[in-house]
């Protein structure tokens, strides 16, 4: 004999929610965490596809048609949607590509300073003791180093290109990580599963790899999209000051430098680039905020 | 208190030491201070010239250990563009930076603990709503943006105020605001959630209901408490303000530290370069061993661990 099933409520209704689930539903609730993963979206799409999507050549430079408008002014068109630089060349085009300079640095850079300050961290959490004062030491010294200025005479010293910014951003800037790495260790040290994993005779590596990390990953997560945002803004500030991403590639703080000349008569010039770091920093600090909520909501004050 | 004193000051010389050494090892591995020096078009003889004159071809231990000695007599050298000592240059320049950061955290201790009061009185509302953007927002502007476009704005289309130069108080106003905004977001969250911790508490409750006036309890119960830790906070931000005076000094053409750092840095001045960072380094840890001390002052449990 064969049951009606149809009769019977769905499963999936009288269950309790997965915490997969939940946190699904919530991170679809959170409009701060969609505005940013959207926004990210975007420019991780412009980033990945420049050259199918960019109208122009970055580099393409028409000495006939300089400063233009873009398409909002009088006398923009849509030739050019966003207008042309001081050489001539299309601005959404080197938007467009300047946005695989800003991912790039800003990823980049916070992959190395993540995997130095979280081994520093979790070290001086996990040890304590001497090792702890040492690596605090350690991280106390790095705070009192102003980061603009070290990071400007060092690119100066050793001369701009894109990998010495990366490095020289991802070398800086990974005192945060160690800070709260440190601190999340410290609390889930003495936790019992980590003292079973430790009486189950686990090699201290395994303890940290398998016990540590996983249960520190959601901190680390939120710290690594605010370093991100940190380094793009760095990069930014480098270049405007010509010591980051040199010409002619398309950065967007050395397109601010570049128009920085005729920004009083043609604003547009600075305001497009500008906007552009805005909004990724503004996107990846939103994901960031979105994330701590959705995953730990009782930290939200 | 004295012991915790004497040990926090301990670590600041420890770190003060630290800092010396790690931008000394940084500005000479970094490149040939010699052919930085000697410039672009220079010979070979030249640059050896430069080499032996400056004692460049000596071990970096040795370098070191000259140059840390004569700073402990607070002889940084001279500056090998300006052609006069590297500490009369750094007192020269300190007095506009200092306006400038003072005006700076004012500005930014001016708006946002009123703002983070009136989002913790009445949280989840409007204000509340305000004040988070504005701090999501202002974290996420580039300082030298934001400055650029105050310039655009307030220099330009407005005219009134200039936009480079230090004569006048009014030439401190637009570079004060970039500096400070910067620092509002931070200062403004612990401002609040101090304040909605320290509101919830027991002791706001008695005060209520003794029949104070709401302002009193505002104001001598509850800020009073709330804001010992944005008076460390403060002093960290100092500290970065600092840092961050480079690319505002650079931009309005104030003459003071920052400016000098990165003219230094375009001369190849190393001398200055290094008292710069180091000058730097230490008000900060200064700022920071005075924040640790008043907050041991104020909260015993701090200095007894």
């Amino acid at each position: 004999m064969t049951v009606n099933t149809s009769k019977l409520p769905d499963p999936a209704t009288i269950l309790e929610p997965s915490p997969t689930q939940l946190l699904t539903r919530r991170a679809f609730g959170h409009t701060g965490l969609m505005i940013g993963g959207g926004i990210l979206l975007i420019m991780l799409i412009m980033a990945l596809f420049a050259p199918i999507l960019a109208p122009f050549d970055p580099y393409d430079q028409d000495l006939a048609q300089r400063l233009i408008p873009p398409v909002w002014h009088d006398k923009g068109s849509w030739g050019h949607p966003l207008g042309t630089d001081n050489l001539g060349r299309d601005y959404i085009t080197r938007i467009i590509y300047g946005a695989r300079i800003s991912l790039l640095i800003g990823f980049s850079a916070m992959l190395i300073s993540g995997v130095l300050g979280t081994a520093l961290g979790v070290a001086a959490g996990y040890f304590g003791g001497r090792v702890d004062m040492v690596i605090t030491f350690l991280i106390t010294t790095r705070l009192a180093m102003p980061v603009i200025l070290v990071a400007l005479a060092v690119v100066a010293l050793l001369g701009s290109s894109l990998q010495i910014v990366i490095w020289v951003l991802g070398l800086l800037i990974w005192d945060r990580f160690a800070v709260v790495m440190r601190s999340a260790t410290q609390q889930i040290r003495t936790m019992d599963y980590v003292t079973s994993a430790r009486a189950l005779g686990c090699s201290t590596l395994r303890i940290i790899l398998s016990e540590i990390l996983p249960n520190v990953a959601n901190a680390l997560i939120v710290v690594a999209t605010l370093e991100v945002a940190h380094a793009v803004l760095l990069e930014a500030a480098l270049s405007f000051l010509g010591l980051g991403v040199q010409p002619p590639e398309p950065s967007w703080g050395l397109m601010i430098s570049e128009g920085k000349s005729h920004m009083f008569f043609k604003p547009w010039v600075i305001a497009i680039p500008g906007t552009a770091i805005f909004l990724l920093v503004l996107a990846i600090n939103l994901l960031g905020d979105g994330i701590r909520d959705v995953t730990a909501p009782e930290n939200r004050n | 208190m004295l012991i915790y004193s004497l040990k926090r000051f301990g670590v600041a010389i420890l770190v003060t030491f630290a800092v010396s050494v790690i931008t000394f090892v940084l500005l000479h591995a970094s490149g040939d201070p010699a052919m930085a020096m000697a410039g672009e078009g220079a010979t070979q003889e030249d640059i050896e010239y430069v080499r032996e004159h400056f004692g460049f071809n000596r071990p970096m231990l040795v370098q070191y250990i000259d140059w840390f000695v004569r700073a402990l007599q607070g002889d940084f050298g001279i500056s090998i563009y300006l052609k006069i000592p590297v500490a009369e240059v750094i007192a020269a320049k300190a007095p506009i930076t200092a306006i400038l950061g003072a005006s700076a955290l004012t500005f930014a201790l001016l708006i946002s603990i009123p703002l983070g009061v009136l989002a913790a009185m009445k949280p989840n509302t409007i204000f509340d709503r305000i004040a988070l953007t504005i701090a999501v927002i202002g974290q996420a502007m580039p300082t030298f943006w934001f400055a650029l476009l105050m310039m655009i704005f307030f220099g330009i289309t407005l005219r009134i105020l200039p936009v480079s130069g230090n004569t006048t108080w009014q030439h401190f106003v637009m570079p004060s605001i970039a500096l400070g905004y910067y620092a509002m977001p931070a200062i403004m969250r612990l401002t609040r959630a101090g304040m909605i911790e320290v509101l919830s508490s027991d002791y706001i409750r008695t005060a209520r209901a003794k029949g104070l006036r709401p302002r009193t309890v505002l104001f001598k119960h509850a800020l009073r408490n709330a804001i010992i830790p944005v008076v460390s906070l403060s002093a960290v931000q100092l500290g970065f303000m600092l840092g961050g005076s480079i690319i505002i000094e650079t931009i309005f053409s104030l003459k003071g530290l920052g400016n000098l750092a990165w003219q230094s840095i375009q001369r190849s001045d190393f001398d200055v370069m290094q008292a710069l960072v180091l000058s730097i380094a230490m008000f900060y840890i200064l700022l920071t061993y005075l924040a640790d001390l008043l907050n041991a002052f104020l909260d015993p449990r701090i200095r007894v661990s």
